[in-house]
């Protein structure tokens, strides 16, 4: 009851500053959630360390330190160190550079691009664009997801490997192991439209006969006009709503693909690869920090997406509640 | 009743298509590849010789099209090809033994699943606005969060190791100790979205009139929530089994892998290191064929369930 008597107060005092729009409301709606505000946070101090990497890391990520090896916490070592002597913190922030680039690329190539366009023109277009558009879905959706991201990772890496302009793109970005990268957010992204495009097709169809878009249309407006001045920022809630809860969907697939041996390669440092490293029974009874420290960042990091995701379901889609 | 006949045909019409894409597509990539099963069984000390030999009667030196007809051909005669693993046994004898054990243990999982989403879902939206609504769903959703990956080893090292109640991996049936670890493991990541689900149509139900009227009628409170709301509230929930049959599929892999249990998880995972295509191709065509099959009969047999439900144009419109 408190809870909707401030929204309802705060909603008069927002109204009074009209400079702000729907979208800004419910971000200042979404910062008064504390949980909200915590896993922000935490996202934001993960995502940072991961773009920062080289300065944030106290050590490099494969120095080698035979004569201190499966150490346990102390203060040279904030984390302890693995089988190799190797500092475990500056492991883990380079892991979680790895987990930025692909959550940010599969969600930039598939989970945002494809997914939106395809729903978008699918939707608005209907007739035979539609049915070819869902029917790949269809298609995509029947194939065992995981499997077949194994399958294309196994087959197909030699392939992109050898491609020369991989090569220079991957000098000119000193980026290590870019096919690795490109592989994975490639594959991932080929998965991860169906549903968000689907979502936002039915959205379309309901919309498609909605008195503006008539009558941006029959004011001779194109159809890319149409869709991305009118249709589009109508459907940008359930967009966003879609992407934080794929976000952690997305980490924990490049964790399985990795941990299976087909996803990102050592010495790249991931959190898949060190939960594998960590997990056999013996390293878990002998030195618990290897995998418990891994697992419980990631655990916490797609948590924080999962929360988020929550908060935001609640403050942009308020009928669903 | 008469506005689904259309609908149904017309998803069945497409699942063959679909189908036959699927193939195509796992076909192409799983030819795509470098190395063929039989250099990667033959190892380092292949003869190129012999290996030009047994390609040509494995039939793996024919053109790629050539190569699917030929597949394609035998799968609608009911063949799905011979293992190049398993000293060419028939793929479907590989299979159907292994998909029964993981049929049984995703069966215990989604039971469990589904058995603690339910109440928790019922309890959080009549508890709404108190601290255990949001406390509830979000103990469940911290569960969904870790991945199985971490669970399986920390119970392993808990139960197995320390306090000695479970044995370790294996699988000897339904009804042994064996299947508590893989059972559990595979069913949190489920618990939390049944019960967010579950909680959204309960607190839809708890509006309706005729839950008003029970109570006015002087119903015991633990009546109404049984009999008016959570049946009610249940239905919605057949939708989502369909989605749960894919993340238990997916969980499946790790834990059967990890736990050494000779389901299809752990199949599948052998097949692509090894690259024995028909195993591969057989495993995603049968589990297409399910999916597909288990979202129609969910999709009919939920507007029996709740005649309410239309599909079809006019439901767009």
């Amino acid at each position: 009851m408190a809870e909707a008597d401030a929204t309802a107060g705060t909603l008069g005092e927002e109204t009074l500053g009209a400079r702000h729009s729907p979208l800004g409301l419910a971000f200042r709606r979404l910062l008064r959630k504390r949980i909200a505000v915590l896993a922000l946070t935490f996202i934001a101090v993960f995502y940072f360390c991961g773009l920062f990497a080289p300065v944030v890391a106290p050590r490099s990520y494969t120095k080698q330190d035979l004569d201190n090896v499966f150490q346990g916490p102390s203060l040279a070592h904030p984390l302890g160190t693995d089988g190799l002597g190797r500092d475990m913190l500056s492991r883990v922030i380079w892991a979680s550079r790895t987990t930025v680039i692909v959550t940010v690329a599969t969600l930039v190539t598939g989970g945002l691009v494809l997914s939106v366009s395809l729903g978008l023109l699918a939707g608005y277009l209907g007739g035979k664009v539609d049915t070819v558009i869902m029917r790949v879905g269809d298609v995509f959706f029947a194939l065992p997801g995981l499997p077949m991201l194994i399958l294309i990772n196994a087959t197909l890496k030699p392939r992109v490997v050898d491609q020369p302009w991989i090569k220079n793109l991957e000098d000119w970005l000193r980026v290590d192991g870019l096919p690795d990268y490109i592989l994975i957010f490639g594959a991932l992204s080929l998965f991860a439209w169906v549903g968000g495009a689907r979502v936002i097709r039915s959205q379309i169809l309901a919309l498609r006969e909605t008195e503006y878009v008539v009558a941006a249309r029959a004011m001779g407006g194109s159809v890319w006009r149409v869709v991305f001045r009118h249709l589009l920022p109508n459907v940008s809630n359930i967009i966003i709503v879609g992407l934080s809860a794929s976000l952690g969907a997305i980490v924990g697939t490049e964790i399985a693909l990795t941990w299976f041996g087909v996803g990102i390669q050592p010495p790249t440092p991931s959190f898949g690869a060190m939960l594998f490293e960590g997990g056999s029974i013996r390293t878990l009874q002998a030195h618990p920090h290897l995998l418990l420290i891994p697992g419980s960042v990631v655990a916490a990091l797609i948590f924080a997406f999962n929360l988020l995701g929550d908060a935001l379901t609640d403050v942009l889609t308020p009928r669903a509640r | 009743m008469q506005g689904i006949l259309p609908y149904v045909l017309r998803r069945l019409l497409w699942a063959p298509l679909i189908l036959f894409a699927v193939s195509f597509i796992t076909f192409t990539v799983a030819r795509f590849g470098p190395g063929d099963p039989i250099s990667v069984a033959m190892g380092q000390f292949r003869d190129p010789e012999a290996l030009a030999r047994v390609r040509h009667e494995k039939g793996l030196d024919k053109p790629l099209l050539e190569q699917y007809r030929i597949y394609m051909w035998g799968v609608l005669h009911g063949d799905l090809g011979e293992s190049f693993r398993f000293r060419d046994r028939p793929v479907s004898d590989i299979i159907f033994p292994k998909m029964w054990v993981s049929a049984q243990l995703g069966l215990v999982a989604l039971i469990i699943t589904f058995g603690i989403g339910i109440p928790v879902g019922v309890l959080a939206a009549l508890r709404q606005g108190t601290w255990v609504d949001p406390a509830s769903i979000s103990t469940f959703l911290f569960f969904q969060s870790v991945p199985v990956l971490v669970t399986v080893p920390v119970m392993l090292l808990v139960f197995v190791v320390k306090l000695g109640w479970l044995p370790t991996g294996g699988w000897d049936g339904i009804f042994s100790k064996h299947i508590v670890i893989p059972a559990l493991a595979l069913s949190m990541p489920g618990i939390a979205g049944v019960a967010r689900l579950m909680r959204a149509t309960t607190l839809d139900v708890l509006k309706e009139d005729y839950v008003r009227t029970a109570r006015a009628k002087g119903l015991r409170e633990f009546t109404v929530v049984s009999r008016h709301v959570a049946r009610n509230a249940l239905l919605p929930m057949t939708t989502i089994i369909g989605i749960s049959l894919v993340t238990l599929l997916e969980g499946a892999f790790f834990t059967e892998t990890l736990l050494g249990i000779p389901g299809i998880g752990r199949l599948a995972f052998d097949s692509v290191t090894s690259r024995d295509y028909d195993i591969i191709l057989g495993l995603t065509l049968v589990l297409a064929t399910a999916f597909i099959t288990a979202n129609i009969v969910i999709d009919i047999a939920y507007t029996f369930i709740d005649p309410r439900v239309r599909y079809g144009r006019s439901a767009a419109a």
